[in-house]
């Protein structure tokens, strides 16, 4: 990560940070029985006996889920249990069926690892609680005049990873949390989709002085349910750290509540939090014993993951950090861009990368490329400019009109005459022309103005049509200006 | 009528399938019987109308079905005022395979609460009789289906034992008894008391019953990922001698603390099997008498969790709906369950709490591995362990519900064997002051063929007539 961590102005506080983040595993179906996700169908509509907690109903673990497990295990170097363990974690709240969770505990799947220069304390499995509507001004359990339960989500599969202390901004907690969510969307675990909750981040959070090596009395934040609340929360809290530590306060470990509306955060009632959930091993599954069969597929579909490839990109096609990474980052335009560039070469890569960049923000940050621009064209677009047959100005009209009807670049070109001027000699006649009918505007430039040559640009260009090259018009101008 | 009912299943199977028999009429004669019982060994019985039968090994012969397995549509109560009038949207894998087998459901039987218990008195609906004597219990928890079986009511049940829940009514109530191997039978569908022991298996007239209703149960279930298979199919047990089997009886379980009727009987069982050609010796299983600790630490802790679902919020009993969420909790729990099922709660919350779970739950775990290897140990030298299956003969009706310590006490010889995972049979083998007495034999995981053939050997020799409950 490049991101500096960045103390509280002239505080001479550290804040640290370690996140906790579930994800939503993109499984078939649920972490114990066989109902399909739900994704916005009528409530209690996916559901069954198991995941209902019906009487007499066991769970069986979905091995989908342990492929994605290793995979993400895998995937952060982490050390990978020979025999994970499930437990039950009981509390009671209707939200869970049974009015326990089945959740490793201290035999987890995966321990240790790291993903950039955060390190990882474990990543382990667990199901998802059912969504709980409460009706009533509080919107909270308490005070509500009543609250209906929808089982639908119960039982997704939930991976939860748990970072170490190792963040200490929430800029630098931000962009590493966007790195995990790109690495795993690429390793095709989950969706992770903060705003739809298939990613959720709590934050553990703590200050102490600069150059500290103790850790201070931390405080969990829950409910930052988008990368801009997560800073907002993580801000507001080591903001209140520091003023109570200043003040010779002490922070009280306790959980926060983020409220987006207000960017504030509230204790949770003591009554929500204060739990002893009684772990065992849950007796109705066996130990997670990955076999070498199973292990393989993880190994087989692992595949390069963000970070490397961005490393790559800075490498072997030379490009500037960050559009290495935004094109890592976003795998279907990086293998279009890999496939553009190679076309394009010996162009450099570069050069073609700005020109697929300048394609992804025609199409508003989407997805992937459209059919009607296929990567060779691209590459024939860059050509095209790089041997001056058209002008970069023009090159982008000819873009829009790739992406709206397609086409082949030089036959739009041609049709649409975006061509450059290939006549010197045409273009100095023009800029003499301006010159002489722009007096005022060549005075104050040969007095030393700079800026004021702008003024001669405009008429020029839209004389030719924007056939001429900006470069090449600003040389004649001052050649012709004398200055 | 009576001959009808003086039939062992098999045979009434055998003859179905002969053509000698219409499944009707057997369906009629005991559907009747067990409308009209009087022992309150059933908690609902099937409709007249004789149900469409599956060809198939168990050649029609009904049977009767433990409470806390789900039947689909059918109440389905664990005795427990809590699911009261319940009737589940599925059905239990054991009972699916039956009917699948050619066994149609004749009727749900009675039990402790949860199967907590050993005298079935801890049942909501009431206690069940034993037919040897009405003033007695029939032994618990599965004292509904012992009972059924042993006065002819039922051809043959299926139980379940955490504890001794099969093998100690099966014993009280003079009938054949077996508790599997932990995983035989599918546990699915099965409402749970402790899962890490809860084991399903048949109530029996006889032991070729036994086998007969215990093969077309077990088997590897999908839904259940603690079920295994079995390496063969159970066998129709046929041994009439015991040449070669080296039987050993644990100083641990004989002797001190057993009615002397009942050690009289076990005696004379053992003599038998010398006689029989088996030899015996008096072995040590030196943790098992810490047995019955660990096992009231381990159960409950599971039951506190597996017990927590029951909580008003989306089936069963709901009491306090109009209070607040902890209002309808406590309200719930406390109408709708038994003072034994709150006890063992308590218990096990305790031992799973913070701060004990080492003390408790992690020492009784350590107790468990330790029963474990002395039965291991134990197959090196020995076929089978025998012991009598319960300290005593069935006791009145009231006689121990104030005395929880000396009703845990009845599962003494029974419950190492469920630590261990392993199969152990109850066979009638004689009375002591008029009721019967049960002999305990007990093997390695998956020893059920041999178990049953050298307990058959047994049952021939001993010949115990239960007709006096059937009359």
């Amino acid at each position: 990560m490049t991101t500096q961590p960045a103390s509280p102005a002239g505080t001479g506080w550290e804040p640290v940070i370690g996140l906790e983040i579930h994800v939503q595993l993109k499984t078939r179906t649920k972490m114990f029985c066989g109902c399909e996700l739900s994704f916005g169908e009528e409530p209690n509509t996916r559901t069954c006996p198991v995941c209902l907690g019906l009487p007499g109903s066991l769970p069986v673990t979905n091995a989908r889920a342990i492929h994605y497990g290793l995979l993400m295990g895998m995937a952060f170097g982490c050390e990978l249990a020979p025999r994970s363990i499930f437990a039950r974690k009981n509390y009671f709240y209707p939200d869970q069926a049974k009015n326990y969770q089945i959740s490793q505990y201290d035999v987890p799947l995966c321990s240790g690892g790291a993903l950039g220069d955060v390190r990882l304390q474990r990543i382990h499995l667990e199901e998802d609680a059912a969504k709980l509507v409460h009706v009533g001004e509080s919107g909270r359990i308490h005070g509500s005049e009543s609250s209906i339960v929808d089982y639908n989500r119960g039982g997704t599969p939930l991976a939860e990873i748990v970072t170490e202390p190792d963040l200490h901004s929430a800029e630098q907690a931000r962009d590493w949390l966007n790195l995990l969510r790109v690495t795993l969307r690429q390793l095709g675990v989950s969706d992770v989709n903060m705003e739809e909750g298939s990613l959720r981040a709590d934050a553990n959070v703590s200050v102490r002085a600069a150059g500290g090596t103790e850790l201070g009395t931390k405080t969990e934040l829950k409910n930052m349910n988008s990368f801009r609340f997560l800073m907002q929360g993580i801000n507001a809290e080591v903001k209140r750290q520091v003023a109570l530590l200043e003040a010779g306060d002490r922070v009280v470990q306790e959980t926060l509540h983020f409220d987006p509306v207000s960017g504030r955060l509230s204790p949770l009632r003591s009554k929500e939090e204060a739990h002893d959930y009684r772990y065992f091993p849950e007796p109705d599954l066996v130990p997670v014993a990955p076999t070498e069969a199973m292990l393989a597929e993880a190994r087989a579909a692992l595949g390069e993951l963000p970070a490397a490839r961005e490393a790559r990109y800075e490498r072997d096609w030379a490009l500037p950090a960050d559009t290495a990474r935004l094109l890592a980052f976003e795998p279907a335009w990086g293998d279009y861009f890999e496939a553009a560039a190679s076309a394009a070469a010996p162009l450099e890569g570069r050069v073609v990368a700005n020109w697929v960049t300048e394609l992804r923000g025609r199409l508003d940050g989407g997805a992937a490329a459209p059919a009607a621009v296929p990567p060779a064209a691209i590459a024939q677009l860059a050509a095209l400019v790089a041997e001056r047959r058209t002008t970069a100005g023009n090159a982008r009209k000819v873009l829009d009109v790739m992406v709206a009807e397609g086409g082949d670049p030089a036959e739009i070109v041609e049709r649409e005459g975006l061509g450059a001027m290939d006549d010197d000699g045409e273009l100095a006649t023009v800029v003499a022309r301006v010159i002489s009918e722009h007096p005022d505007v060549a005075e104050r430039v040969r007095d030393g103005n700079a800026k004021a040559i702008g003024a001669l640009v405009g008429p020029i260009m839209r004389e030719t049509r924007g056939r001429a090259d900006g470069g090449e018009v600003n040389r004649l101008l001052r050649e012709q200006l004398g200055v | 009528m009576s001959e009808l009912l003086e039939l062992s299943a098999a045979r009434a199977a055998e003859r179905i399938r002969t053509g000698e028999l219409e499944a009707e009429a057997l369906w009629s004669a005991y559907r009747g019987r067990a409308a009209a019982d009087e022992l309150n060994a059933f908690t609902w019985v099937a409709g007249p109308e004789p149900p469409p039968v599956t060809e198939g090994p168990l050649g029609g012969v009904p049977v009767a079905i433990k409470d806390l397995f789900a039947t689909e549509g059918i109440p389905s109560q664990a005795g427990s005022r809590i699911l009261e009038d319940y009737r589940p949207p599925y059905t239990a894998t054991a009972v699916e395979r039956l009917a699948a087998a050619g066994a149609p459901l004749l009727g749900k039987t009675n039990q402790d609460e949860f199967a907590m218990g050993s005298s079935t008195e801890h049942s909501a609906y009431g206690p069940t009789l034993n037919p040897w004597d009405r003033s007695r219990v029939p032994g618990g928890s599965s004292g509904g289906s012992a009972a059924a079986v042993a006065a002819g009511i039922a051809p043959w049940a299926i139980g379940t034992d955490t504890g001794g829940s099969i093998r100690q009514p099966a014993a009280l109530c003079g009938i054949v008894g077996m508790k599997p191997t932990y995983g035989a039978v599918s546990r699915y569908g099965m409402i749970a008391f402790a899962s890490s022991l809860d084991q399903a298996g048949p109530l029996a007239r006889d032991v070729t019953d036994a086998a007969l209703l215990l093969g077309a149960m077990v088997g590897r279930d999908p839904r259940d990922s603690t079920s295994l298979g079995l390496l063969e199919p159970i066998a129709p047990p046929g041994a009439t001698d015991l040449r070669g089997v080296r039987i050993g009886v644990p100083e641990e379980l004989s002797g001190e603390g057993i009615e002397p009727g009942v050690q009289e009987r076990f005696e004379e069982t053992i003599e038998l099997a010398r006689e029989l050609g088996a030899t015996i010796e008096t072995m040590r299983l030196p943790h098992a008498p810490h047995a019955l600790a660990a096992y009231y630490l381990l159960a409950p802790a599971e039951a506190s969790s597996n017990l927590a679902r029951y909580d008003g919020v989306r089936y069963g009993l709901r009491a306090g709906g109009d209070g607040d969420l902890l209002h309808m909790y406590t309200a719930t729990r406390e109408a709708g369950f038994g003072t034994e099922v709150k006890r063992r709660i308590m218990l096990g919350t305790y031992a799973l709490s913070s701060g004990y779970y080492d003390a408790y739950y992690g020492r009784a775990q350590k107790v468990r591995t330790r029963i474990s290897e002395d039965f291991r140990r134990a197959w090196e030298s020995f076929d089978f362990v025998a012991t009598p299956t319960s300290p005593s003969v069935a006791f009145e009706l009231g006689a121990k519900l104030e005395d929880p310590l000396a009703m845990y006490l009845q599962d003494v010889c029974a419950v190492p064997m469920s630590l261990a995972g392993i199969p152990a049979i109850s066979i009638p083998n004689g009375l002591a002051d008029g009721l019967p007495t049960g002999f305990q034999l007990a093997g390695p995981a998956f020893s059920e063929n041999r178990i049953l053939d050298a307990a058959h050997a047994l049952e021939d020799a001993i010949g115990f007539d239960g007709s006096k409950a059937r009359e």
